[in-house]
């Protein structure tokens, strides 16, 4: 286990580091446009000595390969970089935007994963009965439906119409605000979810051990949980970290929605603002979330399934 | 259930998701046969925010226009992303993959791990970072998307070429002196497209939802082309007044989105039964 858990961390850096890199490189082609950005005012008759200051100032005068070097070695420190807009540190920014993003993911991940598993159990286990078709239309018309739709639609019904919950805003925090972006950004993860055990636990019943078991004379409850639910797990679980990094995405469209203050919605305030830092910033905090919430689910497998502790011995 | 009602709800998949995609295609190109009032042009301050009625069916916008022909029209742009970026993808997973698969040692490597960066980058946020640079525009979705969704297709061509070495029919083929390149194309190509056409057609599907979603964050196309994302974006200001403007672009995008689902899985039941991979 020890040696598994060694190796897979090992393996994350040159990943994190590889990603860095991209978003860097497509951040940065451009070298004189960011100091024309950091400048303020995308003012073409502006002063060129001006410009060859901000330059020096940003140290954009240096080539890319070296930027990226000083960018990295800054990383390892946690210093960001400066906002170009707000002049203040982008970690900071950052910090301030993390939980209620993390907050969100979070509540959207309670939902699908406390819905989606279970309707794709009971389906995989009814088939053909009307629960799995219901459920499976469901599902499929869960991950067709453009979230930001699903969304309005919410706003207008529950908090337009029945005054039921805020339609948006972080109010002070209370779960009442939390209750519809949380399940606007939980669906489509949900719906996904469904599907996913579906046709895990569909194929797990093919099986010869779960014949075995039921010859043995195992209870449906045992064989269930024993042999299907184990097994099916592994699947579900690769699912939900893979798709971790769909619903991390999603929460920048569902935060624009609802004005929620998260990393979501700073990064799309950044793009508009042309404040390259800071973008890149957001976009390394994002997707490193998700690395790192892959990471731990591949550690979960360590403790589930011991063929996989059993090989790295 | 047996076998047979199970075939026919396989079937049900692909009859309705390729029914909705058809008459998709149809609206999109008869759109201006089809469209009561022009897109854009047809705009009457005096009949702003009409709720749905016999003259606006779909009802009007804050600026008069007609809900419905804009949603007809929006049909254009999101297939036109949707097929033109998948097509896109198809042809950078394809070639990257069965190059990697086929010529192997460094350039295997230096695929598969690009492959498996770009699977730890979340494609909206990589065309996030691609609109960034690029700036808002319909030019700039097709490069955001168009370089985003090749990685699945790269790997599951790249496995194929891979075993595909090794078949008595590839060997054949290298016996009678065929070149790699040829092999490649002639031999292995043609057993792939199975998997490749499911993944694409769930591509397509995933490439309209994310321009819709650009296009929601004023990303994307600019008004005043109709899209049914950039549709949305400006209804939301008027959601408490005129719901309806909220309403039918939604549902356009998500029957559209749903008849390509629809029609992905049915394919997938027939062409490629074994794979469960997901597109999203």
């Amino acid at each position: 286990m020890f040696a598994y858990a060694v190796r897979r961390i090992l393996q994350f850096i040159p990943t994190i580091l590889a990603v860095a890199f991209i978003i860097f490189l497509l951040l940065n082609v451009l070298p004189g446009n960011a100091a024309l950005m950091a400048a303020g005012e995308q003012d073409h008759n502006i002063d060129v000595h001006y410009i060859e200051q901000m330059k020096k100032d940003w140290g954009l005068d240096k080539p890319v390969w070296l930027r990226f070097l000083i960018y990295v070695k800054d990383l390892s420190t946690g210093n960001l970089g400066l906002s170009f807009l707000r002049r203040e540190p982008v970690a900071q920014l950052i910090l301030d935007r993390l939980w209620p993003t993390l907050k969100l993911a979070l509540v959207a991940m309670v939902v699908a994963v406390s819905l989606g598993i279970p309707l794709g159990f009971y389906s995989a286990l009814r088939q053909g009965r009307w629960l799995d078709t219901f459920s499976m239309m469901g599902a499929v018309s869960g991950v067709s439906m453009p979230q930001f739709w699903l969304g309005l639609l919410l706003m207008y019904f529950i908090s337009v119409k029945l005054r039921l919950l805020p339609p948006q805003g972080y109010g002070d925090g209370s779960i009442k605000n939390i209750i519809l972006p949380g399940f606007t950004l939980g669906v489509a993860y949900m719906a996904l979810l469904a599907r996913t055990t579906r046709a895990a636990v569909v194929e797990i019943l093919t099986n010869d051990y779960i014949r075995t078991a039921r010859a043995k004379g195992l209870s449906e409850f045992l064989v269930n949980r024993r042999h299907v639910w184990r097994n099916a797990l592994i699947l579900v679980l690769t699912t939900a970290g893979l798709q971790f990094g769909a619903l991390m995405a999603q929460t920048v469209i569902v935060e624009k929605l609802f004005s929620w203050p998260g990393l979501g919605s700073l990064v799309v305030d950044s793009i508009f603002q042309r404040d390259i830092p800071v973008t890149q910033g957001c976009i390394l905090a994002i997707i490193t979330v998700f690395l790192l919430v892959n990471l731990i689910v591949d550690l979960l497998y360590g403790f589930i399934d011991p063929r996989i502790r059993a090989s790295y011995k | 259930m047996n076998t047979t009602t199970k075939k026919l709800l396989r079937q049900t998949n692909l009859i309705m998701g390729g029914i909705i995609t058809l008459l998709v295609i149809i609206i999109a190109v008869f759109a201006s046969f089809l469209a009561p009032y022009h897109p854009i042009d047809d705009a009457d301050l005096m009949v702003s925010e009409e709720p749905p009625s016999a003259t606006f069916w779909f009802g009007t916008d804050n600026q008069g226009r007609d809900v419905l022909s804009r949603v007809i029209y929006g049909s254009r742009i999101s297939l036109a992303v949707g097929l033109i970026c998948q097509a896109f993808n198809t042809l950078i997973g394809v070639v990257l993959g069965l190059s990697a698969g086929f010529f192997g040692k460094w350039w295997d490597d230096f695929v598969m791990g690009l492959t498996n960066v770009m699977l730890s980058i979340p494609s909206l946020i990589f065309a996030l970072a691609v609109m960034a640079l690029l700036g808002p525009g319909l030019l700039n979705v097709f490069v955001a998307l168009g370089f985003t969704n090749w990685s699945y297709t790269c790997r599951i061509t790249r496995s194929q070429a891979l075993s595909a070495r090794t078949l008595d029919y590839v060997q054949a083929a290298r016996a009678l002196g065929y070149g790699r390149t040829r092999i490649m194309f002639t031999q292995v190509l043609p057993n792939i497209v199975g998997p490749i056409l499911v993944i694409a057609t769930l591509g397509v599907a995933w490439a309209i939802l994310l321009e819709a979603s650009l296009s929601f964050l004023g990303l994307g196309v600019q008004p005043p082309t109709p899209s049914w994302g950039g549709m949305l974006s400006a209804a939301r200001e008027q959601l408490f007044t005129a719901p309806w403007i909220s309403i039918f672009p939604g549902i356009a995008i998500f029957v559209t989105v749903l008849g390509l689902n629809l029609l992905g899985d049915g394919l997938r039941d027939i062409l490629d039964p074994h794979t469960t991979y997901q597109a999203r």
